[in-house]
């Protein structure tokens, strides 16, 4: 068994609430006694939420669907990190296991201007939908591919696209940035298909077409604090950052409509 | 005379397809234009049938339940997409991978649906890789293959352990594509509530807004409903928290007849449940199979570590049954034994309902190979596991990680303890050939419906089948209908009350959005003192405990009773908070809970209906001495297809099955 199995924890909460978008929010604070250590961080969020409806009190908004850290809808602010105090896992991974008994936890919902409060700890992302739409994909119709081995692609370039394709869109970069910035977020997909042949034929194009959206959707400029990469949950590497600056300064210079 | 047409194509099982996409009416580019496609639903089966429609030219509508099309469920499928490619030159073929599917979903599928499956399974792979997937690779720069259950040929094509995130993320991004051009218009935190349908014909949708909770009347020439499974009905299971029945419910509701709902897996590799907090299940992808292996304690009780039971006191209980298969059997067979195994005493783990998945011997195994290949002489026991967990951890190295994450135990220390879990759903809403369900103008795709899979879907096969229906099916077989809708427009252009001139102003979309809001309102104001999530809890209970791994004709005589009865207090004392007008997850969520008890009720009268064994649906009863299922091919080769005629009540509608290309056969993988 997990270290500390069976163990239970009396908590202190304090969560942000906020009717909705334009409302004032402010912080509540609730009491939570014999918390399992094995449970997940939501999974205590729902004991909550269960107190809260027995008590007559409206439930805590907060978005989450698939809780094994792929689907990145997830997205609560806790003790001043996205995902919270662990490493490379998102809220819905955490588990109560890293927490100690007496604890105060503070949770808010992401913070940007580019990720407006729905409500409560939920936040809308659909800016990250308008970027992806705006230039990151490759442009082939269905039906029109040729045999998937016909163009033979390195392992290591093949290992280097997957490694940023790996995020998850879940905006914990932008919420961990000081500056608000989606570069982290932005460059994981413009090196996924830099770094692949059926990504070249549009390569200049996409990525000026991203970054323009991006700045048009109000994120902050990035000032390569690298707080982004600490707090990603997947691991998506600072490079990525440094691929897509060199990818935008080239395609500036060269790219001819 | 049957209601069932399965408008199945005459000719050789081989050419059906071919001949018939070839053959099939056509809608011109002109008439794409003015004709409205409704897609419910973003996962693998709605993002690439929306983005193939929409590069047709057709107008689009995407709805999903999420903030953003690019988390649907799909996403979560961890261990690969089948192809025949024979890539691996190990034999496969089209026909193999036919053969396999049907065998392996137990004699319940549709031949010429799997056929067609099998065939289109290679374009899948090659349209994936044009866009930009980072599947797997060798050294060589070719696509890399693995191993999956139910096969004895490596067609397996995956990203580590996020093969359906990645498939996801290239129709998402096809999709994104076709948003950026103008050509679809994306609702995303929109919930279908109900399909509008005028005279027998699908007109549209009721959605309402999640965040505003207004209700909005959409119009569209068709609906696709690709919403995925059911398997949440269980409470537990490895589904999204919020993965639903309601659309597919509300168009069964609608007149669109469900099949076999009592056909469910569980699937054999999960993390076991640790309490009574616990909201969802997690999977171990099944590739683990490749390199995990299955074992119990000889020794009943056996409370040692795992490391310290010696290994002739270890009964590796796949290997030993099915030494053909092994570890690889199909997920029925491998979650039966494991159930047979607990139940007889010799579980793991505090709750005792578990079982090892052990990585040591391939570990070593792989280890040496290392020390061979780097010149390593005469390497010591640990050099050895320290290499082969090196190359474990880069095949499996995101599950290993999760699994720590979630038991706090080190899974390449001890060995994974697993149980099986609700899975994937193989039933769903019927539909004919083209797709379409028994409403007019209304398709079903992807886990939503019940085509291809029968009694027991095969492993990596879910994401093949849904890219299939969204690229390379629905684009053909949507025109069928579609092209008779160019006829009656044009027949009724002069007519001032045509659905074409209304729209959404035909009375038809008042009523429904009328009823609706009643129904919101109802769940608002009954003011009981449950929560909607305890009636959830309560109702999976009974489901997994009388219509789980093994069902027996008492036990769902019980529990339809008490599905009735449960029914009956949700509705006199579920507590749903908060206002319509809002963002308001429970109230979500009462909505799908109540469509869930409806649903579990049919499951058990289809269960109780089915008196025989096959695939996921095992009846106590009908069982051969070694305690594998026993079907019953003279009373049972159908597709039982459920029509709604009021609460609790259904009429029966029987497809029959014909096998003309396959033998149909006891299943046996010793």
């Amino acid at each position: 068994m997990g270290s500390g199995h069976g163990k239970e924890l009396n908590l202190t909460l304090k969560v942000w609430r906020q009717k909705n978008t334009k409302a004032t929010g402010s912080f509540e604070t609730h009491q939570l006694k014999g918390i399992s250590v094995d449970m997940s961080f939501l999974e205590m969020f729902d004991v909550l939420n269960e107190k809260l409806i027995v008590e007559g009190k409206e439930a805590i908004a907060f978005d989450h669907d698939c809780r094994e850290g792929i689907c990145g809808m997830c997205s609560m602010y806790i003790n001043g990190r996205p995902h919270g105090p662990k490493d490379g896992v998102t809220t819905c991974q955490l588990h109560m296991r890293s927490f100690n008994d007496g604890d105060t936890i503070v949770v808010e919902p992401w913070r940007s201007t580019a990720f407006p409060v729905i409500k409560d700890l939920a936040v809308n992302r659909s800016a990250f939908d308008r970027i992806m739409a705006s230039g990151g994909y490759v442009s082939v119709n269905t039906g029109n591919a040729q045999d998937a081995n016909n163009i033979l692609i390195p392992k290591e370039a093949a290992d280097d696209a997957f490694g940023a394709a790996a995020c998850i869109g879940c905006g914990a970069c932008v919420a961990a940035c000081k500056n608000g910035s989606a570069m982290l977020f932005v460059s994981a997909k413009v090196s996924q298909l830099a770094l692949l042949p059926q990504g070249q034929v549009e390569r200049k194009s996409r990525v000026l077409k991203m970054v323009a959206q991006m700045d048009e959707e109000g994120f902050g400029n990035c000032t390569n604090t690298g707080a982004c990469e600490a707090e990603c949950p997947k691991g998506i590497s600072l490079e990525n950052i440094a691929r897509m600056n060199r990818e935008l300064m080239s395609a500036s210079a060269t790219y001819t409509k | 005379m049957s209601k069932l047409d399965s408008k199945i194509p005459e000719g050789q099982i081989s050419e059906k397809w071919t001949k018939y996409r070839s053959t099939l009416p056509l809608v011109n580019p002109a008439n794409k234009r003015s004709l409205e496609v409704l897609v419910v639903g973003s996962g693998l089966a709605g993002s690439s049938a929306a983005a193939s429609l929409a590069e047709m030219g057709y107008k689009v509508k995407v709805f999903c339940f999420q903030d953003s099309p690019r988390r649907a469920h799909s996403i979560a499928a961890q261990g690969g997409i089948n192809a025949a490619k024979n890539y691996q030159n190990d034999g496969d073929s089209t026909y193999r991978l036919f053969y396999d599917t049907i065998k392996g979903g137990d004699y319940r599928a549709r031949e010429a649906n799997v056929h067609r499956l099998a065939e289109v399974s290679s374009s899948i792979i090659d349209q994936c890789v044009a866009q930009g997937v980072p599947l797997a690779r060798e050294y060589g720069g070719l696509l890399s293959n693995r191993s999956f259950g139910g096969t004895q040929v490596q067609r397996t094509f995956y990203a580590a352990g996020q093969t359906g995130q990645q498939l996801l993320l290239g129709a998402y991004s096809a999709l994104q594509r076709q948003v950026g051009s103008g050509n679809v218009e994306l609702c995303a935190r929109h919930e279908m509530l109900d399909v509008v349908t005028i005279d027998g014909v699908t007109r549209g949708i009721i959605a309402r807004n999640l965040v505003t909770g207004e209700m909005e009347k959409h119009f569209g020439h068709a609906v696709l409903l690709c919403t995925g499974g059911y398997g949440n009905v269980f409470y537990l299971s490895t589904n999204a928290m919020g993965s639903n029945v309601t659309a597919a419910w509300k168009a069964h509701k609608k007149g669109a007849f469900f099949a076999n709902p009592c056909y469910t897996q569980i699937h054999p590799t999960c993390i076991p449940v640790s309490g009574d907090h616990q909201s969802k299940l997690t999977l171990m992808s099944e590739s683990l199979r490749n390199d995990g292996r299955i074992w119990v304690p000889t020794k009943k009780d056996d409370t040692r570590k795992a490391t310290d039971i010696p290994e002739e006191e270890r009964d590796y209980y796949l290997e030993r049954r099915y030494p053909a298969f092994g570890n690889l059997v199909p997920r029925d067979v491998a979650s039966r034994a494991a159930k047979e195994r607990c139940d007889a005493g010799y579980g793991v783990g505090n709750s005792k309902m578990a079982v090892y998945l052990d990585f040591a011997f391939n570990t070593a195994r792989y280890g040496k190979t290392e020390a061979t290949k780097r010149n390593i002489h005469n390497p010591s026991h640990e050099e050895i596991m320290r290499l082969g967990k090196e190359v474990v951890k880069e095949k499996y190295g995101n599950l290993f990680d999760m699994y720590q994450q979630i038991t706090g135990e080190n899974p390449y220390e001890v060995p994974m303890r697993i149980y099986p879990a609700v899975h994937y759903t193989m039933g769903g809403l019927w539909v004919d050939y083209n797709l379409m369900t028994t409403v007019k103008g209304l398709y079903a795709l992807g886990e939503a419906n019940f085509s291809d899979h029968g009694a027991n879907r095969l492993g990596a096969s879910a994401l093949m089948q849904g890219l299939a229906d969204g690229y390379f099916v629905i684009p053909y077989t949507l025109g069928v209908y579609l092209s008779a809708e160019v006829t009656r427009m044009s027949a009724e252009k002069d007519k001032a009350d045509s659905i074409d001139k209304l729209k959404t102003n035909h009375p038809a979309f008042e009523t429904a959005v009328k009823e609706q809001t009643d129904l919101i309102n109802k769940f608002l104001t009954i003011n009981g003192t449950k929560s909607v999530e305890s009636f959830h809890k309560r109702l999976g209970l009974i489901i997994w405990n009388k219509c789980g791994m093994a069902r027996n004709k008492q036990g769902l005589i019980d529990a339809i009773a008490e599905i009735q009865a449960l029914r009956k207090e949700f509705w006199s004392d579920v507590r749903v908070l908060g206002t319509a007008n809002e963002f308001n997850p429970d109230l979500e969520k009462a909505g799908r809970v109540a469509d869930f008890i409806e649903l579990g009720e049919l499951m058990c009268k289809d269960a109780l209906d089915r008196e025989e064994s096959c695939g996921g649906h095992f009846r106590e009863e009908h069982q051969t001495e070694e305690g594998e299922a026993k079907r019953d091919d003279v009373n049972y080769a159908y597709v039982a297809a459920w029509e709604y005629k009021g609460v609790s009540e259904w009429e029966l509608n029987k497809e029959e099955l014909k096998y003309e290309n396959i033998k149909i056969a006891q299943r046996s993988y010793k």
